[in-house]
C-alpha cells in the first residue's frame, strides 16, 4: 500500500475562485491510501516546494498527487522537488485542475466536484507507479540548420563559435533568403546588403559551417540528439567545387527569356544564372527547365565558354545522410499571392507592385538599378499610393490571413521616407487601418516620415483601383474626415500579408513538429520556451515560427542557438523512461509489436525459460530498446497476448484513472 | 452521475499528450467553456488508447467516450493515430453488433492549436449524449459501489 500525499494548490485564485481547494484537500485526505492532504495559496513557490519536501519525510510518503495546473506546465518542477526529498521523480502525478477545470468551469459546486473526481483518479494511478529510473543516450555533436535566411545564418554562426559543427540546408541556390532582396532596413535605413553579405562570407568560411545550398531535407528519423537526416542535394549540373563564379556562362548563355526570380519576374536572366553578385556559395546553377541542352541535347555554349570545365550536364541528385544531435528550423516566410485581390487591379496593371516588388525597384542592384520608374512605361511617377493590411487581419474572410503581418507598417513608411528623400518632388500616400510601431525607434521613425517627410497617412482603405489612361484611380475612404478620396495614381503599392514558406508544412511532418492553423511553427510554451518546438531536439529561429522583422529573427535565431549549444554540449541526454516492457513470461514472439513500432526499437530474442520436469525450454521474446523507445504505446495494444506495457501509463493505471472517474 | 436530481452523463475523454492535451490546456487558457462532466485522461498518443479501455469506461458506468488525438499526419510518434484509428473503426463495428449507440463513442482529431475546436467539441459530444440519456446496455451493476 502506498502512502500517498495530496497538494492542492489555489494558484492565486486562479484556482481557488472557482474551487473550493478546502473541499477537496478534505475530500482526498479520506481517500484510501491517503496519509495526508493539505491546500496551499502558491504550490510551485519556494514555500509550497519545502512544504511537499517536508511532509514527504515527516509521513514517509510514497507516493504524491499535485492537484495543480496542467502538468505540461509544472509536472517537471515537483518531480524535481520530490526527487530532491528522495522520491523517485516518477512517484508523482498531477491532477489538471486549472487548464481542465477552474479556466473553463462557472459554477463553483460543479468545478469542485470534478476536482475531485480528477485527484481521485490521481491517486488511483499513483498507487500503481512504480519507481521509474531514465537511462541515457548519446548525443551527436552536430547540428542541422533548414533554410538559409538571416534566421539560419546567425544560428549557424552561433553554433559554429561555441565550437560545434553547423550544416546549412538551402533550397535556393544561395543562401542570405529575403534579405538579400532588400533595400534599406528600418529604423535606421542601413543597407540590408551592406549587413548581411558578410554575414553570408563568415558562413562559407567559417570550418564549422557546410553549407548545402540548392538542396533539401528529404527524411527525418530519429529522435532528439540522434536525428538521421536524409538531404537531396539537387543537381545544378555544375560542379560546385571547380566553379569560379566568373560569371562568363551567365553572359554568353543564348537563353535570355527566363523570368529573374530574384527580382520578382520584373527582369529576365539566362538559364545558367548565379542568383546575384553576392551569392554564397558563388557558383552558376542551370536551371533544368530552360536550358535548350538539357531538353533538346543541342547547345553546350555554357560548357564551352567555361574555362574551368565545371559544366555537368549529366550531374543527378544526390543524397546525403548524415547524423544531427539537432534540427533548427528557420524556414521563413513569403507574401502571400496577390491574385486574390483583383479589386486593386495587381493583374491588371503592371504598375500596381507589391511591397516587395518595390524594395526591387528601389534597389540599387535591382531590375531598374536604383531609379524608381513606372514598370509600365519607365517614366518617373509623381503619385505613389500605399495600401497597408493587404490580406492581413482578414479574420472571418475568405481570402487573407487573420493574423497582423507585423513588419508592413514599419517597411510601409520605409518605403515612403525613402520615395520622399530620393524623389522630393512625388507625392505619397498610406492607407491604413491602424499604424503599429511597437519597437524600439520605431514610433520615431513613423512619425520623421509624416512630420519631417510630409507623407500623406491616411486612415482607410482603398475601396478599388482601376486602371484608365495610363494612370490609376485610387478610390478610397478617409475614415476620420468621412469622405470619398479619389487619387490618381501613377504607382499603387501593395504591403501584402506574410505566410510561412511553403515548404514548412512538409518539414513539420517530417519532424513531427506542431503547427498553427496558420501554418506557423508552435513553440513549446508561447511565453516560456519560444525557441523550441514541442518535439524534443527541433529548435525555431525566425519568422517561421510567426512574423518577424529582422532584429526580432536575429534574436531569436541566437536564442535557438544557444538552446542548441546547451544540448549539444551534454554528452548524454536522459530518455524518457516511461518506454514499453514485455512481459517475458506472455510473450509468444509473434512479432505483432515489432511491426507497428516506428522506431525499430523491438528485438527479439531466444531466452532460456524453465519447463516442466528440470527442462529448459528456449523461447523467442520481444526486447526494447530503452534508448530507442519513445513510449508512444502502439505496442501495447497490438500485443494479442497482452504481454506489452507501458511503463508509467501501463493498462492498469489507465484502468484504475477510468474506474475512478466512472465511480 | 445526479447532480441536484438531475442526470448528468459522465464522459471519459482520452487526449494524446501532444496535440489534444495541449487543445484542452489551450481551451482553459482561453477560458472557452465546456460541461463539467468531461473528464480528461491523459495518454501519450492515440495508439496507446486500448479498445478495452472504452469497454471498461462502459462497464463501469461512462455514458460517453471520446478519443483526441494528433490530426492524420500531423502525429508526434508519426504512424500512432493511424493505428488508433483502424483500431477505432474495428470497435466501432464491433460496438454496432453489440447494439450500443453508435454516438456514444467518437473520434476527434485536435490540434495543439486547436482549443476553440476541443471546446466545441465537447459541448456537441455531451450534448450528443445528453440526449441519448444513460447507457444502461454495457454497464456491470455490480462494479457500482
Amino acid at each position: 500500500m502506498q502512502r500517498i500525499g495530496v497538494f492542492v494548490c489555489w494558484c492565486g485564485s486562479n484556482i481557488a475562485a472557482t474551487v473550493d481547494v478546502e473541499a477537496v484537500s478534505e475530500a482526498l485526505g479520506h481517500e484510501p491510501g491517503v496519509v495526508f492532504s493539505t491546500n496551499y495559496q502558491y504550490m510551485c513557490s519556494q514555500t509550497g516546494q519545502d512544504m511537499i519536501q517536508e511532509k514527504i519525510h515527516e509521513y514517509g510518503l510514497t507516493g504524491v498527487v499535485v492537484c495543480s495546473c496542467s502538468p505540461r506546465m509544472h509536472e517537471a518542477t515537483f518531480r524535481k522537488t520530490c526527487e530532491k526529498a528522495g522520491l523517485n521523480p516518477y512517484m508523482v502525478e498531477i491532477a489538471n485542475i486549472r487548464e481542465q477545470c477552474s479556466w473553463i468551469h462557472k459554477d463553483k459546486a460543479e468545478a469542485t466536484e470534478k476536482a475531485i473526481i480528477l485527484g481521485r483518479a490521481a491517486i488511483a494511478k499513483v498507487h500503481l507507479n512504480a519507481p521509474l529510473t531514465a537511462g541515457t543516450s548519446p548525443v551527436t555533436k552536430r547540428a542541422l540548420v533548414i533554410g538559409g535566411g538571416i534566421a539560419g545564418i546567425q544560428t549557424a554562426l552561433d553554433i559554429a563559435d561555441a565550437g560545434f559543427e553547423v550544416d546549412i540546408v538551402e533550397k535556393k541556390p544561395t543562401i542570405g533568403g529575403k534579405m538579400t532582396q532588400i533595400d534599406k532596413t528600418f529604423p535606421t535605413l542601413d543597407c540590408a546588403a551592406c549587413i548581411l553579405t558578410p554575414k553570408m562570407v563568415d558562413c562559407a568560411q567559417n570550418e564549422k559551417i557546410s553549407i548545402y545550398s540548392y538542396s533539401e531535407v528529404e527524411a527525418v528519423k530519429g529522435f532528439v540528439g540522434n536525428f538521421h537526416v536524409t538531404i537531396r542535394k539537387k543537381a545544378r549540373y555544375v560542379k560546385e567545387d571547380v566553379c569560379t563564379g566568373c560569371g562568363l556562362c551567365t553572359e554568353k548563355c543564348p537563353q535570355k527569356k527566363v523570368p529573374n526570380e530574384f527580382n520578382l519576374g520584373m527582369d529576365n536572366r539566362r538559364a545558367i544564372y548565379i542568383p546575384f553578385a553576392q551569392a554564397v556559395p558563388k557558383v552558376a546553377t542551370i536551371d533544368p527547365n530552360y536550358c535548350t541542352m538539357l531538353k533538346t541535347g543541342k547547345c553546350g555554349v555554357c560548357s564551352k565558354v567555361c574555362t574551368a570545365g565545371a559544366i555537368d550536364y549529366k550531374q543527378k541528385d544526390e543524397l546525403i545522410e548524415r547524423e544531427y544531435g539537432a534540427i533548427v528550423v528557420a524556414t521563413g516566410y513569403n507574401p502571400i499571392k496577390l491574385d486574390q485581390f483583383d479589386e486593386f487591379a495587381y493583374s491588371q496593371s503592371p504598375d500596381v507592385v507589391s511591397s516587395l516588388e518595390f524594395e526591387r525597384l528601389m534597389n540599387a542592384a535591382g531590375p531598374t538599378s536604383g531609379t524608381l520608374l513606372r514598370p509600365s512605361d519607365h517614366t518617373h511617377p509623381k503619385t505613389i499610393v500605399f495600401v497597408q493590411c493587404v490580406g492581413s487581419r482578414c479574420d472571418g474572410a475568405q481570402k487573407g490571413k487573420p493574423y497582423c503581418s507585423k513588419i508592413c507598417c514599419m517597411y510601409t513608411a520605409k518605403h515612403a521616407m525613402l520615395c520622399r528623400e530620393k524623389y522630393p518632388d512625388t507625392d505619397v500616400y498610406v492607407f491604413y487601418i491602424d499604424v503599429r510601431t511597437p519597437g524600439k525607434g520605431f514610433d520615431e521613425f513613423y512619425r520623421r516620415a509624416v512630420e519631417e517627410y510630409g507623407v500623406h497617412y491616411i486612415k482607410g482603405m482603398v475601396g478599388k483601383v482601376v486602371p484608365e489612361g495610363g494612370k490609376l484611380k485610387v478610390q478610397a475612404s478617409d475614415l476620420l474626415d468621412n469622405r470619398q478620396l479619389h487619387i490618381d495614381a501613377d504607382m499603387v503599392v501593395l504591403a501584402a500579408a506574410i505566410e510561412p514558406d511553403e515548404s514548412a508544412r512538409p518539414l513539420a511532418t517530417m519532424l513531427t513538429a506542431s503547427m498553427d492553423t496558420n501554418d506557423f511553427f508552435t513553440e513549446a510554451h508561447p511565453k516560456l520556451r519560444p525557441v523550441e518546438s514541442p518535439t524534443a531536439g527541433v529548435f525555431l529561429s525566425g519568422a517561421c515560427q510567426g512574423p518577424k522583422d529582422i532584429p526580432e529573427t536575429v534574436a531569436q535565431a541566437g536564442a535557438a542557438a544557444s538552446k542548441v549549444i546547451g544540448l549539444l554540449s551534454k554528452d548524454q541526454l536522459t530518455c524518457n523512461p516511461c518506454v514499453a516492457q514485455p512481459d517475458e513470461l506472455m510473450c509468444n514472439g509473434c512479432s505483432s509489436c515489432e511491426k507497428v513500432c516506428p522506431y525499430g526499437a523491438i528485438t527479439y530474442v531466444d531466452k532460456e525459460f524453465r519447463g516442466p520436469n528440470r527442462t529448459t525450454l528456449l523461447r523467442r521474446v520481444a526486447q526494447v530498446n530503452p534508448a530507442v523507445c519513445q513510449g508512444c504505446g502502439a505496442c501495447t495494444v497490438a500485443c494479442p497476448s497482452g504481454a506489452m506495457d507501458l511503463k508509467g501509463f501501463s493498462n492498469k493505471q489507465i484502468m484504475a484513472e477510468v474506474d475512478a472517474i466512472c465511480r | 452521475m445526479q447532480v441536484n436530481g438531475e442526470w448528468r452523463p459522465t464522459i471519459v475523454a482520452f487526449c494524446c499528450n501532444w496535440c489534444s492535451y495541449a487543445g484542452a490546456d489551450l481551451s482553459g487558457t482561453n477560458r472557452l467553456n465546456y460541461p463539467a462532466n468531461v473528464k480528461i485522461i491523459r495518454i501519450p498518443c492515440s495508439c496507446r488508447l486500448n479498445p478495452l479501455f472504452i469497454l471498461r469506461a462502459f462497464q463501469r458506468g461512462a455514458d460517453g467516450v471520446i478519443l483526441c488525438g494528433c490530426h492524420p499526419g500531423d502525429c508526434h510518434y508519426t504512424t500512432g493515430n493511424y493505428y488508433a484509428r483502424r483500431r477505432m473503426t474495428l470497435l466501432f463495428s464491433m460496438l454496432d453488433y453489440l447494439g450500443i449507440e453508435r454516438e456514444r463513442t467518437r473520434v476527434e482529431w485536435v490540434s495543439a492549436a486547436e482549443g476553440a475546436k476541443f471546446a466545441a467539441t465537447m459541448n456537441d459530444f455531451v450534448a450528443t449524449i445528453t440526449k441519448l440519456g444513460e447507457n444502461r446496455r454495457l454497464e456491470d451493476l455490480r462494479c457500482k459501489e
